[in-house]
This record gives structure tokens, C-alpha cells and sequence, in this order.
């Protein structure tokens, strides 16, 4: 038999070399001899192990890394003999940070060829589509809203109330939008999952076209993510190939077909109705709401648009049964939500788990603090909209009440970790610069806001009158915060007064011995 | 065995020609919400959206020359003037400012001679600064002509600078 060598084509395993790796291994086993099968997979999300490959064995699945291409050839060896090696991680799933965690939306990434519907079939993909069809619409939505979801991207809105709202409306035409446009930093999930198991976000989306009467979709992706367009391109497809997307989906009598739009470099066609402007073909400028897109979205139709996440968290809650989700997690933060822990990391990457588990378990247990080995002074929770929370916080439960309780957000699951060497004040002038360059410009709060934001947290770093200037970045900030249009400019002042709040000291005035020196 | 996939990085565009920018816009004119769609297509042939095309766009999806002006100003990607030869984004967002973006970022500026948004004299690198490339666990991270690097040190940026200006 075959040796079977997997090696990820995450697109952060390639920037790391994993396309390097890849060939060396064939060119060593053509050298050895030893016929070998190369599989490309997604990413299992030990980012700092990348390039992770595998070998299969009768145990399971062995993992070594992180794999150079000068290692390749004694991996190999390591591989062939089932002997030891420097780099050899044991068996996969056995890895306690994969252990650890419950991965029921990411349970394939990783583990399947995203090329390969037939991969993803024979690891349970598409069950949950066949008993969406048996079930028909009324009792998906039950099931769906029995389970708890909320949307993934950071609202947190119950996504069967959503469903339920465009199902239940009347119109020629309805759309299914999958929002893609992952621009937070610190979050990759998106990116991990088109990757890594694409058909899993269309059968998620088929399953809500299915249940509301929509035939078409779009999936919005960031320019940024080039791997993820073609892999979701791919993937569309060779699911139209095997009959899961056109006319009769899985020989039913229903039909629904996608296609992918790319989007081009604006952060805030992020915001669901700037990203369905830009699907339009216009400027990604907010629209006010209501209406909400259930009932005027993609070209005036009612329209389900929810986050990549969303979509994937579907075909598990459809196969498994909505209680099997809505038993893990905490309050009304149902089910499991992919985290993801970026910046100065030791060990960062994706961790799947239940709501619930706290900031600092997240941190400093599974993350194992900096990788700069200096301690860590404050974590931005939720992309460049959310908080900045110190050590004092760190006891928060990873869910939507707890965070927003403290003047946070979870929003999209990105925990960005940043060690004692960082400025608050220049985090906080960050957010606003961000915000006044991405700002549609529609709303003054924050397309003027920001600007003045800037320019008074430049002021304060330039001591000139400090107290006074602070009072008009909280004034500022307490502005956008109620009289913006959308959460660009609405959730700008969280970082801002989080650094504030909690950082306070970062942004006290000079000594007068050194001010006066300038 | 899968074969590696081994692209082009070196990006090789069409000189603009207005049959081949009629013929690449007719292409795509029949799509709903077709303006980005050309945007993106026009770009990839020519390396830029060249001023010339904008009223063609216009003409084509029955729209004024102002609305597609608006389009197109609106977002970061597109681009009115070819960039360099080469083209290095280095990723200015949060989770790489955390991992030492800020030090690396400065380091290219200085051996490039230009700051971020800017293309050298001689037209061979445009440096660009990008938000976020979802590389934030293997953070620093820059894409030259397409092609990803995380885990940036001083070493690994100089040698892309040094690339980008072969």
C-alpha cells in the first residue's frame, strides 16, 4: 500500500512553506523509491506547528512538525520505519490542544482533501442537507432555532428568527449571501474554512436556500484571501459536477446554485448592507436599517445574509440534531465557537470549543502566553472594533452577555495578544486612523468622528493639554458610539475607551522634568 | 500523486487596447451587480483600470460615467496607474503589529528608499500596506506578487525586498 502523506495547502501553512515541503517529499520518495500519495488539506490550526504534515498509520493519523525542507528527508525516514524523530508529534488526534477542544464545525479541516467531494461525503458531509430535504422547510427552521446559532460573524442575531423572517416572506426572487469579507485582524476562521472544507459552507448555504425558497447565492470574499476564492471556486464546482448544486440538488425536486464575488479591499463591506451594495456593483455605502435585508436585501429581495461560520455551523446541527448543539455553551451563547488566537503567541491558531471557557485559560493555558516570552499586558478581543482587555479581565467567559457586560465584544472570535512593550495610546489612535480611512463616509459621526479622533489622541501624545484633550476623546467616542450608522464607526470607541479605561497610565501626561526638556 | 502547484508569480499584463477592454467588459456586462466583476477583470488584464475604460464600463451596464468613477475610487484594490514590477503588501493590522509589524514595516520602507503606498523610482516595487491577510497566528506576514510569507524576522524581509527589486 501506498504511503500516505498529508500536507496542508492552508494558505498559512504556504506562507510558511508548505508548498516547499510538499515537493520535497515526492522528490524523497521518488529518490527512495516508495511510492507515495501526497493529499493537500486544510490547516488543523496548530498555526505555530505549520507546516504540520502527517503520515498515515494503522494508529491513526502521526503529525510532525513544524517540518523544514531541510527535515523532509529524516521525516521521511521517521515515516517509512514508524521510528522516532525530533519533530514527530505523536498521533493527531491525540495532541492534547486538539484534544481539548470540541470541533463540530471544523471537525474535517484538516483531517480532508477540500478538493474531493468525495472526501468530504465519506466523513459524514452532506447528511445533514439529505435530512434537511426529508424535513422540509418548517422543520428546519425549528431545528435551527431550537439550536441556538447565532450569527458568527458578531452581531450574535438567532440565526433560525432571520431565516424564519425571509422564509415566511413573499417576493419573485430570494437571495442567500454568505458574508466572507473576514476583514478583522486577528480572525482567519473564514479563511481556514473555505480552505480548508469548502463544501461544508455550501451545504450550509444550500440548506438555507432550501428553507427559505432561495435558488441563488453569492459568497462575498475578500480579496485578500486569493487561496479561499479558489478553493471555493473549486469547490462549486465539483459540488454542480456531483449534483449537490443546479437543478434537483441530491435528487430532490429543489434547486440552488452559488457563485463567488470578490470583493475589493474596503473593511467595511464587511457590514452586511455595504456588502450587499458592493454585490450590487456600487460603493459598499451603508444602508440604514430598517429595512432589514430579511425583507429588502440583494437587489431588493428578502435575503438570508449571515457569516461563513454561520453557514458551517448548519450541516452539524441538521445531521446530529439541534439539541447535540445547543448542549455545549453558556447562557444564551449556544453550541461551539471557533476562536482564534493571533499576535504575540506562543501558541496561537484555531480552537474550537463551547462558550463559556474564560479569557485567560485561553491566553495562558492553551495559548501559552507570548512568544516574545515577556508578559502579556492586554489582548483585543473581537478585531480592530473590540476592547482591549488587560489581565485584571481575564476571568470573562468567552460569550456574547459576558463581553458585552464588560464593555466588550467577542465579535467574529479573534483574540489578538500583545506582550508589556505595547503602547495603548498608539493602539487607540490605531482604531480611530483605521476607522476615518475605512469609513464609508455616509454617517458624520464616523466619517468625521475618526478623523477628529486622530487628531486629538495625537494631541495627548504631544502632552499638550492632556486632560482636557481625553475628555473630548471619551465625548468624541460616546458620539459614534450612539450616532453612528453602523459598527464601524458605532464600535470604534470600544478599543479607544477600553485603552482608556484599563490603560490608563499609557496616556497620563509627561513629567513636567521631560516636557520641559522638549 | 498531486501535482505542485507551482504558479506564476511574475505578474505579465496586457498593454490596454480598447477592443480587448470592450471584449473583457462585454464579457462580464450580462452578470447582475456586474461593476466589480469588470473592475476585477479589466485590472487582471492590464494591471490597472486604465481612465480610458471608465466610460466604456459606463456605456456598457447603462450607467453614468460618474457612478463607475464612484466604484471605483471607492475601493483600495483598484488601481489608475500600473504599479511597479513588483508589487510587496506587508500586513499593517493589529495581530501583526503585536508580533514586531511596526520594526519590519520601517526596516522595508528604509531599504526601499519609499514609505508604504508609494513606488520606487525606477518603478521596479510598489509597497503596499494591506489590512489583514488572516496569517495572524504565524504573524508578521507580506504577500509579494501574490505569493504569502509569514513569520517576517529581519532576515526573511530582507530577503524580499531583495527579491522584489531583482
Amino acid at each position: 500500500m501506498n504511503m500516505r502523506i498529508f500536507v496542508p495547502r492552508d494558505a498559512a501553512a504556504v506562507a510558511v512553506g508548505a508548498d516547499d515541503i510538499a515537493v520535497a517529499f515526492e522528490q524523497v520518495a521518488t529518490k527512495r523509491g516508495l511510492p507515495v500519495e501526497i493529499v493537500r488539506t486544510g490547516s488543523r490550526g496548530l498555526c505555530w506547528l505549520e507546516p504540520m504534515v502527517e503520515v498515515a498509520t494503522p494508529e491513526g493519523r502521526v503529525a510532525y512538525g513544524p517540518v523544514s525542507p531541510e527535515d523532509v528527508a529524516s521525516v521521511f525516514e521517521s515515516m517509512a520505519s514508524n521510528g522516532p524523530h525530533k519533530l514527530r508529534l505523536g498521533i493527531a488526534d491525540e495532541m492534547p490542544w486538539l484534544k481539548r477542544q470540541t470541533r463540530l464545525t471544523f471537525a474535517r479541516c484538516g483531517v480532508i482533501d477540500p478538493r474531493s467531494l468525495d472526501d468530504y461525503r465519506a466523513h459524514g458531509g452532506y447528511k445533514g442537507l439529505e435530512r434537511a430535504l426529508s424535513l422540509g422547510s418548517d422543520a428546519i427552521l425549528s431545528e435551527v432555532t431550537a439550536s441556538g446559532l447565532r450569527g458568527r460573524g458578531g452581531a450574535g442575531f438567532p440565526t433560525g428568527i432571520k431565516w424564519k423572517t425571509v422564509a415566511q416572506a413573499k417576493a419573485d426572487r430570494k437571495f442567500i449571501v454568505c458574508n466572507a469579507d473576514e476583514g478583522d485582524s486577528g480572525t482567519f476562521a473564514d479563511r481556514m474554512i473555505m480552505e480548508g472544507d469548502p463544501f461544508l459552507v455550501i451545504e450550509g448555504m444550500t440548506t438555507a436556500g432550501i428553507t427559505v425558497g432561495a435558488t441563488k447565492g453569492y459568497i462575498y470574499i475578500r480579496s485578500e484571501y486569493p487561496h479561499a476564492v479558489e478553493a471555493m471556486n473549486a469547490a462549486i464546482v465539483a459540488a454542480r459536477r456531483g449534483g449537490y448544486l443546479g437543478d434537483k440538488i441530491g435528487g430532490s425536486t429543489t434547486s440552488f446554485d452559488m457563485e463567488v464575488r470578490v470583493g475589493a479591499g474596503a473593511y467595511v463591506c464587511g457590514e452586511e448592507t455595504s456588502l450587499l451594495e458592493s454585490l450590487e456593483g456600487r460603493r459598499g455605502l451603508v444602508r440604514a436599517k430598517p429595512p432589514l435585508p430579511a425583507h429588502h436585501g440583494l437587489f431588493g429581495k428578502p435575503t438570508v445574509i449571515n457569516n461563513v461560520l454561520s453557514f458551517a455551523a448548519i450541516p452539524f446541527i441538521l445531521a446530529e440534531g439541534a439539541k447535540a448543539y445547543a448542549d455545549f455553551g453558556m447562557g444564551r451563547s449556544r453550541g461551539t465557537m471557533p476562536i482564534q488566537l493571533a499576535g504575540n503567541i506562543r501558541r496561537g491558531g484555531l480552537f474550537e470549543t463551547a462558550f463559556g471557557v474564560t479569557l485567560g485559560e485561553l491566553v495562558d493555558d492553551i495559548g501559552g502566553g507570548t512568544f516574545t516570552g515577556r508578559p502579556v499586558r492586554a489582548v483585543q478581543v473581537g478585531g480592530p472594533l473590540g476592547a482591549y482587555f488587560p489581565r485584571a479581565l481575564f476571568d470573562t467567559p468567552f460569550d456574547y452577555e459576558a463581553f458585552a457586560a464588560r464593555d466588550g465584544l467577542i465579535g467574529h472570535g479573534g483574540i489578538v495578544v500583545f506582550d508589556d512593550s505595547v503602547d495603548l495610546r498608539k493602539q487607540a489612535r490605531f482604531a480611530m486612523e483605521f476607522c476615518a480611512v475605512e469609513s464609508c463616509g455616509k454617517c458624520t459621526p464616523c466619517r468625521i468622528g475618526s478623523t477628529r479622533g486622530v487628531e486629538t489622541i495625537e494631541k495627548i501624545i504631544n502632552g499638550e493639554r492632556v486632560s482636557e484633550n481625553l475628555a473630548l476623546v471619551e465625548d468624541l467616542c460616546n458620539t459614534m458610539k450612539f450616532g453612528s450608522l453602523c459598527a464601524l464607526g458605532g464600535f470604534t470607541p470600544y478599543p479607544v475607551l477600553s485603552a482608556l479605561k484599563h490603560f490608563r497610565e499609557d496616556f497620563a501626561p509627561a513629567p513636567t522634568t521631560l516636557q520641559a526638556a522638549e | 500523486m498531486t501535482a505542485a502547484f507551482e504558479p506564476c508569480y511574475e505578474p505579465c499584463y496586457e498593454p490596454w487596447d480598447d477592443t480587448r477592454g470592450a471584449e473583457i467588459i462585454a464579457e462580464h456586462a450580462s452578470q447582475e451587480g456586474a461593476t466589480l466583476v469588470i473592475l476585477h477583470a479589466l485590472q487582471e488584464a492590464f494591471g490597472y483600470v486604465p481612465e480610458a475604460a471608465i466610460p466604456m464600463v459606463a456605456q456598457a451596464l447603462n450607467l453614468s460615467r460618474a457612478e463607475v468613477h464612484g466604484v471605483f475610487t471607492f475601493y483600495h484594490d483598484f488601481r489608475h496607474k500600473p504599479a511597479g514590477r513588483h508589487v510587496l503588501k506587508l500586513c499593517r493590522a493589529e495581530a501583526c503589529q503585536a508580533a514586531g509589524g511596526d520594526a519590519l514595516a520601517a526596516r522595508a520602507e528604509a531599504k526601499l528608499g519609499v514609505s508604504l503606498g508609494n513606488t520606487t523610482a525606477d518603478d521596479r516595487v510598489t509597497l503596499e500596506p494591506i489590512y489583514c491577510l488572516g496569517l495572524c497566528a504565524t504573524a508578521p506576514s507580506a504577500m509579494l506578487d501574490g505569493r504569502l510569507v509569514g513569520r517576517l524576522d529581519e532576515k526573511r524581509i530582507d530577503a524580499l525586498v531583495a527579491e522584489a527589486q531583482r
